[in-house]
């Protein structure tokens, strides 16, 4: 038996590919075999994959649902804004603090992440339609609170019965005069994945939110950071870098955030984008409208965290902050080696396979770069061909009626607020030395030639992959974490990072290395079959052997 | 008990029919329940002499679970049970989900029980069926003959043959038939022609052809049906034809529905025919 399972081992891509195929219908097995890549340098081209098309019915797909992504990826990390859904309880009661967003309440002590509001529909609601008691449970929410927003999220019965919850927010925002009211038509069924909801939750933090307070912040490099959720408190630790290097945070999208982060983000010098699928809409938008440019980051392992501090420095182009962030990496960086020589023989020629969201399978990649480990394979749930290929391909890609059914919502420049951070000759002269503005190249041209790269990876898909290429280490969400287990192999959630983090920045490097090393090295899985299925104490044959 | 639902095109005279026609029925002395299944909540006006009912859905949500099955019905003419459904507002909510949640409960009330003694309950649904809430008295066995009432104008005959294809998916998995065409005579050319003709295609009877007679506005003024306002009109003995063709009506089939084509070209055989 362990022989048989080593020679798989030395299986081609292409005979994994053709593995995974196999028990597919024709028809599925066509559809499924463009959105598996062998990943391999064509010339100057990287090859095409298919992304952010629906699942194929009777398919179990990790993806989760378009108001996971509005309102559990984008707005629930935020904490002084009311999260209200507008639905039966469960939509509300299983977004509730599972994605571990971590929020502290600050000096105002505004904290509504840790409460769960719902309007609870009921049968009755559904038949004589919820907007009277979507208003009562905004004027409810107010009276208790007094926050200074309220936002509503639509779930699939709103959708059907066709509540008009933008009327009733717009309403009650006149009503109570100081507390910003709006909503979001998110209803779960309305995009192919979460990827849907980060697009209707962008335009409408654009729309509603961003640009509404024009008080000047103090700080001399001021930033946003787009795409950081703290989860695991992530962004406690990349904001503790941040200030040790004296750059002003103006806002995080939308990791403990706060209503005036957003309100205040157009006064921000720079973006910063670290999860390019979810967010990279409102980057370009804050682009458009206020003239400020937008760079691709990566705090995800200790030397991308330090290459993301010099280019944000660069961007600034003086010296006191350059030489800041210099002595910044050099006095974080020693105790990161430190671990990484500790646990570096231990990880050393093991391996990965990550499948998660629309960046966390790129961005910890590198960190396993960084403990000797090799990705073997890798893919999204919900990225678009973009988050793969490079963002080169965005002309080129497909609008089909999936994508349409999602607003896009036109920007033009600000008339007084339009300001260009930088002057076209100094934009050109960063360009001229390689810096790159508005640019992300995608997963594939970081992963080694003859990787397997695939697309909504599902269940049998999961199981299978195992099964053939045995990786030391699978990393995927909470649905797929105990059949990988089953299987005998140690799984790491990158969603919620299972009870750990944060693995941001340069302690959250070490708090991965140590976390990583205990699981890929540790004795459990070596129990999972009892003693006698091992080595029986008693063996036969049957007569006819 | 014999469970039966009246569809066709908003519009046509299923109301109107379907109580003139429980009139003749409550003179032949059977005991029948009407269970209006339209938002409006006005399928039992003529027999209760104007919309005094008070819907299953609001007394379900003033009282809450806790009610009783004579909160929900009301007697009317003959000793009649009228029940309405009811529903939300035009243009909010889900009307479908309200006549599912309502048939419910009369079930659970037990509305339908033996001990009720009902020879009849007709099922008033709202024009065509346009959801899966619209389905549902022919769903599970709620109703299990169908009439469909329609006239000889295009869009009445288009609606008959849609509802058709709705019997036919249900009738696959259930015991749902069509019992016939009900013509509610619009005076146009070769109507009863053309109706028996459609009825033939889909594979059914015209089992009844009622005239067109103002006696009917007449009685709906006083807020009674034909048989009632004047049980002596010419028109109350077309309501007592059709209620004794119902009662005696034997042929229950699984429709077959027309093509399209097929359907404009009875329409053109019959429509451009010499009156």
């Amino acid at each position: 038996m362990a022989t048989a399972k080593k020679k798989l081992v030395e299986l081609q891509p292409t005979d994994i590919k053709e593995e995974l195929l196999k028990k597919y219908p024709p028809k599925v097995a066509r559809k499924r075999a463009k959105q598996i890549l062998i990943n391999e340098a064509l010339e100057n081209d990287t090859p095409e994959i298919t992304a952010n098309v629906r699942t194929i019915p009777g398919i179990i797909t990790m993806r989760g649902c378009t108001y996971a992504g509005c309102k559990g990826v984008i707005m629930g990390p935020t904490r002084d804004i009311v999260n209200l859904v507008h639905g039966p309880i469960g939509c509300s009661f299983y977004a509730w603090l599972t994605r571990r967003n971590q929020t502290d309440a600050g000096v105002d002590g505004e904290n509504y992440m840790t409460y769960c509001f719902s309007t609870d529909m009921q049968d009755s609601d559904i038949i004589f339609g919820g907007e009277k008691k979507l208003a009562q449970a905004i004027q409810e929410i107010y009276d208790l609170f007094h926050p200074k927003a309220i936002t509503v999220f639509a779930t699939c019965p709103v959708g059907l019965i066709g509540d008009d919850i933008h009327t009733v927010a717009r309403n009650m925002k006149e009503k109570l005069g100081d507390c910003n009211v709006f909503a979001f038509s998110c209803e779960g069924y309305k995009g192919v994945s979460q990827s849907a909801g980060h697009h209707i939750a962008n335009n409408q933090v654009f729309t509603h939110m961003v640009g509404e307070n024009d008080e000047e912040k103090p700080g001399k490099y001021k930033i946003n950071l787009l795409g950081e959720y703290n989860i695991g408190g992530d962004g406690f630790e990349i904001d503790r870098i941040l200030e040790k290097c004296g750059i002003t945070t103006i806002s995080t999208f939308s990791g403990n955030s706060t209503y005036d982060q957003f309100a205040s983000a157009h006064t921000a010098d720079l973006n910063c984008v670290m999860c390019h699928r979810s967010i990279n809409y409102v980057a370009d938008m804050l682009e458009t409208k206020f003239g400020i440019p937008w760079i691709k980051v990566n705090f995800i392992g200790a030397r991308s965290s330090a290459k993301s501090l010099r280019k944000i420095a660069e961007y600034f182009g003086d010296q006191e902050l350059i030489d800041r962030v210099e002595a910044v990496i050099a006095e974080e960086m020693p105790q990161v080696e430190a671990v990484l020589a500790e646990v570096l023989p231990r990880t050393q020629g093991k391996t990965a396979m990550l499948f998660v969201g629309g960046s966390r399978a790129h961005h910890y990649q590198d960190l396993f770069t960084e403990m000797g480990m090799k990705t073997l394979s890798a893919g999204y749930e919900f990225a678009h061909r973009d988050d793969y290929e490079g963002r080169q391909v965005i002309p080129n890609l497909k609008v089909d009626a999936d994508s349409r059914n999602i607003e896009e919502i036109e920007i033009e420049p600000d008339s007084e607020r339009y300001k260009p951070r930088k002057t076209d000759a100094e934009m050109q002269a960063l360009e001229a030395r390689g810096f790159k503005f508005k640019e992300y190249d995608g997963i594939l041209p970081d992963m080694e030639a003859g990787t397997l790269v695939i697309d909504d990876l599902n269940q049998y898909e999961a199981e299978k992959l195992v099964e053939l290429m045995k990786p030391d280490i699978f990393c995927a969400g909470i649905k797929e974490k105990y059949s990988i287990q089953k299987l005998g192999i140690p799984m790491k959630q990158l969603h919620s990072y299972d009870s750990g983090g944060p693995y941001a920045g340069f302690r959250g490097a070490i708090n991965f290395y140590k976390e990583i090393d205990r699981l890929v090295n540790s004795k459990v899985w070596g129990y999972m079959k009892a003693p006698w299925q091992e080595s029986p104490e008693l063996s036969a044959t049957y007569v006819w052997e | 008990m014999r469970k039966v639902a009246i569809y066709g095109k908003g519009g046509i005279g299923k109301s109107t029919t379907t109580q003139n026609t429980v009139a003749g029925l409550v003179e032949m002395g059977k005991k029948v329940m009407v269970v209006g299944c339209d938002p409006k909540a006005d399928s039992t006006r003529l027999l209760l002499g104007g919309l005094a009912q008070k819907s299953v859905l609001d007394t379900l949500r003033e009282e809450g679970e806790d009610v009783e099955l004579n909160d929900l019905r009301k007697m009317g003419y003959g000793g009649t049970w009228c029940v309405e459904s009811g529903g939300p507002e035009p243009g909010v909510g889900c009307a479908g989900r309200g006549i599912i949640t309502s048939i419910n409960m009369l079930e659970q009330l037990g509305a339908y029980a033996d001990s009720e003694g009902l020879d009849y309950a007709f099922y008033d649904v709202l024009g065509d069926v346009v959801c899966g809430g619209f389905a549902m008295p022919i769903r599970d066995g709620k109703a299990e003959e169908i009439y469909i009432v329609c006239s000889g104008e295009m869009m009445a005959m288009y609606a008959a043959n849609n509802i058709c294809k709705g019997i036919m998916k249900f009738a696959q998995s259930g015991n749902v038939r069509l019992g016939g065409l009900i013509c509610n005579s619009r005076a146009v050319d070769n109507e009863r022609e053309m109706i028996e003709e459609l009825a033939r295609k889909l594979g059914t009877q015209m089992i009844a052809f009622v005239p067109r007679d103002n006696d009917v506005q007449r009685a709906e003024i006083n807020r009674k049906t034909v048989i009632e306002w004047n049980p002596n009109a010419k028109q109350a003995d077309a309501y007592r034809t059709l209620a004794r063709a119902i009662d005696e009506n034997e042929m229950f089939v699984i429709p077959t529905p027309l093509a399209i084509e097929e359907l404009e070209q009875l329409l053109l055989d019959y429509g451009l025919m010499e009156a």
